[in-house]
């Protein structure tokens, strides 16, 4: 086969893409060279975090505010540390104890921080759609770090960018989603990502948390977990939320466990060098077991570890427009 | 002497079959003559190359007052009406509190005089506080001047209730506006499909309208009553009223100029100002309803006039409220989705609009939506080549929530008249 444009290999050779996006919303808008651009510019970052001295100058006097709506550990750690490694400012922010718990909108709060000389917002929000709506309504970049049920790119940045320095490709790969994909914005952002750069996604799970058209993204479905894992080269485990047991979505945990949970004796059924990944907090024991999460098929610390790399380069990229 | 003289226009009355070039003639509120008259008149209006018909009637409006004026009052309203020529609105009752006692029908019925404007008609509750638990005094609404019932914004959701509500409406000759919408579906902000899924936003599938309308018929066919489906979304539903006519049921429905005329695909930006209830569905939804009323499976034209304040259409997608205004631009609207399309010309879209609307509030206002001489003055004058860009900071309306601005649309309504005056005119 013709060797095409690597996803592997840095983008040196021939005219590099000229990087026009303010704001970074979701994989959805991105065209494959913006994907690979992204996923290029941040293997150049991955060098920083290695040195004694953790830090580049590349946003020295611009300042990012980290507007977390809805609660995160990683994510948030992971753009302040990526923030800092660039030398810009931060500012921080979460719902509670702040004006939103006054009933301030989303709107004012974001207006009146950006009155105050932001250059950069990074948003997670629980509203879909909450990044849209600032980005018409603010000058300063806005990058989606979790719209609701909507996107999460920079997580699926992250997963691509491990899936190539795991398995040295994307395209033509075909990667497992496993879980509530209904209300994932993870699952949302790998299967346009993974789509766009050429590889094939199944989403498994159960049809009350499988929705039918997901079909319409490029993606197909499979609600029987055992049917897939010997034809994949990548099975992303999603974390099952407790809270939806209310709605009926699935009987119990136990029953989910079982059908959908990645254990040893199902490693077993896959291939060799299968790459499991999981973006995070992980119920061990329920999605996933301890075995698993921390054998050699797993990159879940290394997936972390890219997380910061990617956001270096997102907040880079977006800060030249 | 004539008071108004309108001259040379194509007069179209669905209600008699009329369709040529003629005069109508208007005498102390009332029409004097149709026809080629030799008469005088103080005021004169030269409609040639203008549409003439009965006054426009809109069967769905959120006035909004009392309880919510900063977004709209029954005075501005009345003037968005008669700007986008229609002459009698029904104002809906989820006002706060809501109208479901005759006092606060008589305070819509005070208000609108004050206002002089359009004949604005109120609708009552079905339940008391719109709470889906106990009859309203639909009776006493109805000797106050109500002309209609509905829980509009919810759909009742107890059959038991609903039953009731039919066998004592239809006692009172009255129509019964329902909402279809099964609460216990209700479990998105747009319609279920690829883009909701797309968009990470909850859906609300066209089952849970058909299943409400699905029960009512079943219930319509063993009390009787009349029985209005407001703003239709759905092919599904589209059919199952089919079949009801077919069986003779009196059942009436409504559509609304943004399900004629767009799709779901429009959440895409997350603009609230595509979020509506029912929602936008898919193309095929669209075309099944241009159909509707075609056939006249869908008898009435209605706009769902639902104003909002700025601020509010400025939240995210989820927290937004449903709606959108559209009494202003609305035959520009209707003749896009229907004329432009060419599935219909104007007089059988004027029948959606005035016959069709009519019949439904017949027993209480029986005079309406008609040219008949001798009958209340009510008269639209319509530019059906006006060719015009919708400014939304324009309208009549004091809400702004109108995903129509800057559209180019192929007709106007120029001139109205209530009650043998003027009370719009874009003629010089």
């Amino acid at each position: 086969m013709a060797k095409k444009a690597s996803s592997s290999s840095r983008a040196t050779d021939g005219p590099r893409l000229v990087w026009t996006r303010k704001d970074l919303l979701g994989l959805d808008d991105l065209g494959p060279e913006e994907i690979v651009h992204i996923l290029d510019t941040a293997e150049s970052f991955k060098e920083v975090s290695t040195r004694s001295i953790k830090k580049v100058p590349l946003l020295r006097g611009k300042v990012v505010a980290l507007l977390f709506f809805e609660a995160s550990t990683r994510t948030r750690m992971s753009f302040e540390l990526a923030a800092s490694r660039l030398s810009a400012d931060t500012v921080q922010f979460t719902s509670s104890g702040s004006s939103v718990a006054k009933g301030e909108t989303t709107l004012d709060t974001v207006r009146n921080i950006e009155a105050m000389g932001v250059d950069i917002f990074v948003i997670r929000h629980h509203q879909s759609g909450a990044c849209h709506m600032l980005s018409r309504n603010v000058k300063a970049s806005i990058v989606n770090a979790g719209d609701g049920q909507h996107e999460h790119p920079t997580q699926a940045l992250l997963d691509i960018f491990t899936i190539r320095q795991r398995l040295k490709r994307v395209e033509g790969l075909k990667v497992a989603i496993v879980g509530d994909i209904a209300h994932s914005r993870v699952a949302r952002s790998n299967i346009l990502g993974l789509k766009k750069l050429g590889a094939e996604v199944v989403v498994v799970g159960p049809p009350t948390l499988v929705p039918a058209t997901i079909e319409k993204m490029g993606c197909t479905i499979s609600h029987n977990l055992d049917d897939v894992l010997g034809h994949v080269d990548v099975i992303n485990m999603l974390r099952i939320q407790f809270e939806r047991l209310g709605g009926n979505l699935f009987p119990s945990i136990r029953e989910y466990s079982r059908l959908y949970g990645m254990n040893a004796q199902r490693l077993e059924q896959c291939k060799p060098n299968v790459l499991i990944m999981h973006p995070g907090p992980i119920n061990r024991g329920v999605e996933i077991t301890s075995e698993v999460a921390d054998g050699p098929n797993s990159c879940i610390l290394q997936q972390v570890t890219n997380g910061l790399a990617i956001r270096m380069a997102v907040l880079y990229l977006v800060s030249q427009v | 002497m004539n008071d108004i003289l309108i001259r040379n226009g194509r007069v179209i009355d669905p209600a008699s079959g009329l369709d040529e070039c003629a005069d109508v003639a208007i005498a102390k509120g009332r029409i004097s003559r149709v026809g080629k008259a030799q008469a005088k008149a103080k005021h004169v209006i030269d409609a040639h190359g203008l549409v003439v018909c009965p006054g426009l009637i809109d069967l769905h409006v959120h006035c909004r007052e009392p309880g919510h004026e900063e977004e709209e009052t029954i005075a501005t309203a009345s003037a968005a009406a008669v700007a986008g020529g229609f002459t009698t609105i029904l104002a809906m009752p989820n006002t706060h509190p809501p109208q479901d006692n005759e006092t606060s029908i008589h305070y819509v019925l005070q208000r609108a005089r004050e206002a002089a404007l359009a004949r604005v008609l109120p609708v009552g509750c079905i339940t008391k506080g719109q709470e889906g638990k106990n009859l309203a005094e639909l009776g006493l609404m109805t000797q106050a001047g109500a002309v209609a019932f509905t829980d509009d914004g919810l759909g009742v959701a107890s059959a038991s209730l609903m039953q009731r509500a039919l066998q004592y409406s239809g006692m009172l000759s009255m129509p019964l506006m329902q909402h279809c919408q099964d609460p216990d579906l209700m479990t998105g902000v747009m319609n279920s499909g690829a883009v909701a899924v797309r968009l990470g936003l909850g859906g609300i599938a066209a089952s849970g309208e058909q299943i409400m309308l699905r029960r009512d018929l079943e219930l319509v066919e063993r009390t009787g009553g009349h029985y209005h489906v407001q703003h239709v979304s759905s092919a599904g539903s589209v059919e199952l009223l089919r079949q009801a006519r077919q069986k003779g049921l009196d059942v009436s429905a409504e559509a609304t100029p943004h399900h004629l005329l767009l799709t779901e695909a429009a959440c895409s930006t997350y603009d609230p100002n595509y979020k509506m209830n029912p929602p936008l569905r898919s193309a095929a939804d669209v075309d099944a309803l241009r159909q509707g009323v075609l056939d006249g499976t869908i008898d009435c034209l209605a706009t769902d006039h639902a104003p909002h304040s700025k601020e509010e259409k400025e939240l995210e997608f989820a927290l937004a409220p449903f709606g959108i205004i559209g009494l202003d631009c609305a035959v520009g609207l209707y003749a896009k989705a229907l004329i432009e399309t060419q599935l219909m010309d104007w007089p059988l879209m004027i029948a959606r609009m005035t016959t069709g609307p009519a019949k439904v509030i017949c027993n209480s206002k029986p005079e309406l939506g008609r040219l008949t001489v001798g009958g209340i003055a009510d008269v639209t004058i319509i530019d059906p080549q006006a060719d015009w860009t919708v400014d939304v900071s324009a309208f009549a309306s004091r809400a702004r929530n109108c995903p129509y601005d800057g559209w180019r649309l192929p007709a106007r309504a120029v001139v109205t008249i209530v009650d043998g005056q003027v009370k719009h005119s874009l003629l010089t």
